[in-house]
């Protein structure tokens, strides 16, 4: 039930997106989400991938530091209150680090991606609800 | 005299070695005969050195002991500058056979020339250097110092030639092909400097080529000095066992002084170099045991005899004798030199200490660059940090927590407030061969 996630440091300044995303498209790896995350001088580039190890190896060769970090991809109703709805149940109650929305929908859902403090609890939790988490294979496809 | 360590199979004293192991009474004969000798030739052909000396009502009979040597007019780098290129030289060029000059990253270079003796005598005690590591003729040397005007390259090439051992003259750069050739040629030992090796690391690292799967087991690196922590580093990674030799152009190259098998300070070659420790700001003498200015003599050189030459590196003269039994007697390992010295805000800063912060702070050695600039009047001392793969987090307050993490042990160690810029890899600028680490912008008032 757990998304590899990639995270790529890089300075804040222009430029280095493109470096990330032309590296990734000439090595033939599909974005699937990008968000981006900064503090005045570095930045963080949070990316869903079809391959998550070979981006990591690949911007390595391009001289970027990346990492793989375990996230949750649940999906939500589209309608008014869905991720209300999806806080409300033990899930909520979990130490949630940052979360986004996945730029796709899956079956007339939206999808949240979320990163827990402890992914593990966090998909015990899940269990107990009617939402079902999103596995690997269906999103990366 | 000889400790029973260095007469097992393991660790014989060669006969190559001898001359390390030299009764202390006859060395301090030969030293003297060989100082006496060096001053009179340096008296004779070098009209800076008798200027200096009849400035003092000095004569070279008056050295009649080596407590007399105290006695002599210092040497300095700008005195090479003055006479650049050939004013220090004692002999008629037709006899130096070598010419090497230092970068001369401002102005002139300073110029240096070896006599065909003198590059017997350099290569023999890059010899007895690389001996007392346990080198070996059956080593394959992937030797990357820079080779050519640095005495670097050339240099340690000559001791390893001498050793026996063969050498692959890779020189600096094309760190890829540095890690293939590691490989490809069974390479058992490398030299150069060790900053550069630590980019070897990583390139290797990158290319999934681990240094401890391959043959190489011991390395020899030296002229910019290097943190205990960097030899931790050096040795955790790659499972080689990593030596400090010591040098400088102005004295002859590497080979003046090198570490033995106990790794516990730097055998000087005393037959061939005199060493004394003096305080920086008086000039006057120390005693063995006590931290001052390395000032070295050379005894035997012939085509430019240096006497006591400010070398700006802070260190003493152990007191006690090695575990292995070399009566030379030893220095310790260079962590710093007067001229790496940042004044900031009043306070002394090494590289060094900023160095140990960072493998205090992450137990990883990145690389790093100090950058000194006035803003609104004062004088900041930023530190540049590259972030690597070990280093990232998908969590920003992770990234804050590194930056405060490198901050708060750098400011520990130093007592001033500094400034941490995370940077990505390979973002700083790097030589093939000597790190950069100071670039100084601050307004000078």
């Amino acid at each position: 039930m757990k998304i590899p996630q990639v995270s790529v440091f890089v300075s804040n300044r222009p430029g280095r997106l493109q470096a990330v995303c032309r590296s990734l498209a000439d090595a033939g790896v599909n974005l699937l989400s990008l968000t981006l995350a900064d503090s005045g001088e570095f930045g963080l580039i949070r990316l869903i991938v079809s391959d998550p190890e070979k981006a990591v190896d690949v911007l390595a060769k391009a001289g970027l530091s990346a990492t793989i970090t375990d996230v949750v991809a649940c999906p939500v109703n589209a309608a008014i209150g869905g991720l209300a709805e999806l806080l409300s149940t033990a899930v909520g109650s979990q130490q949630i680090d940052y979360m986004y929305a996945y730029p796709s929908t899956l079956n007339g859902s939206n999808i949240m991606i979320l990163r827990f403090q402890d992914v593990d609890k966090a998909i015990e939790a899940l269990k107990a609800t009617n939402f079902k988490a999103i596995s690997k294979e269906e999103l990366l496809g | 005299m000889r400790s029973t360590a260095w007469n097992d199979e393991e660790n014989k004293v060669l006969p190559e070695m001898a001359l390390d192991f030299m009764p202390e009474e006859k060395l301090r004969d030969l030293q003297l005969q060989r100082m006496r000798a060096t001053v009179k030739l340096a008296y004779e052909k070098v009209p800076l050195f008798r200027s200096r000396m009849d400035e003092k009502g000095l004569k070279p009979e008056d050295i009649k002991t080596l407590k007399d040597v105290a006695k002599l007019p210092f040497t300095m780098k700008k005195d090479l500058r003055d006479t650049y290129p050939y004013g220090l030289f004692a002999v008629d060029l037709s006899e130096v056979v070598r010419l090497h000059a230092s970068s001369g990253t401002t102005g002139k270079p300073i110029v240096v020339g070896y006599t065909k003796e003198d590059m017997d005598v350099w290569a023999q005690v890059v010899k007895r250097g690389l001996l007392a590591c346990g080198f070996r003729s059956t080593d394959i040397v992937q030797n990357f110092y820079g080779y050519g005007l640095f005495t670097g390259g050339l240099g340690i090439h000559g001791g390893f030639e001498a050793l026996g051992a063969t050498v692959i003259p890779i020189s600096g750069g094309n760190t890829e092909r540095q890690v293939m050739l590691m490989k490809d040629f069974g390479v058992t030992a490398v030299g150069g400097t060790p900053s550069y090796f630590v980019r070897i690391i990583d390139v290797a690292e990158k290319m999934g080529v681990n240094i401890r799967d391959l043959k190489v087991k011991r390395g020899i690196f030296g002229a910019e000095p290097w943190s205990d922590g960097m030899r931790d580093y050096i040795e955790e990674k790659t499972g080689i066992k990593a030596y400090d030799i010591y040098g400088l152009s102005e004295i002859v190259g590497p080979g003046v002084g090198c570490e033995c098998e106990c790794r516990d300070g730097i055998h000087i070659f005393e037959d061939h170099f005199y060493p004394e420790i003096v305080d920086p700001e008086t000039l006057e003498p120390l005693p063995d045991g006590e931290e001052g200015e390395l000032v070295l003599s050379t005894l035997s050189k012939k085509a430019m005899p240096i006497i006591r030459y400010r070398t700006r590196d802070i260190t003493a003269i152990e007191k006690t004798k090695c575990k292995c039994g070399r009566t030379i007697r030893r220095i310790r390992r260079i962590g710093r030199r007067s001229d790496d010295m940042i004044i900031m805000r009043g306070v002394n800063v090494f590289p060094s200490q900023i160095e140990t912060a960072l493998l205090r702070a992450e137990k990883a050695l990145p690389h790093y660059q100090i950058v000194l600039d006035t803003k609104n009047n004062m004088d900041t001392l930023e530190v540049k940090v590259e972030v690597s793969r070990d280093m990232v987090s998908d969590s920003m307050s992770a990234m804050e927590q590194l930056n405060k993490k490198f901050k708060h042990s750098i400011e520990q160690i130093l007592g001033i407030s500094v400034i941490v810029t995370l940077c990505e890899p390979d973002s700083l600028p790097r030589s093939e061969g000597k790190a950069k680490r100071v670039i100084d912008n601050r307004k000078k008032m």
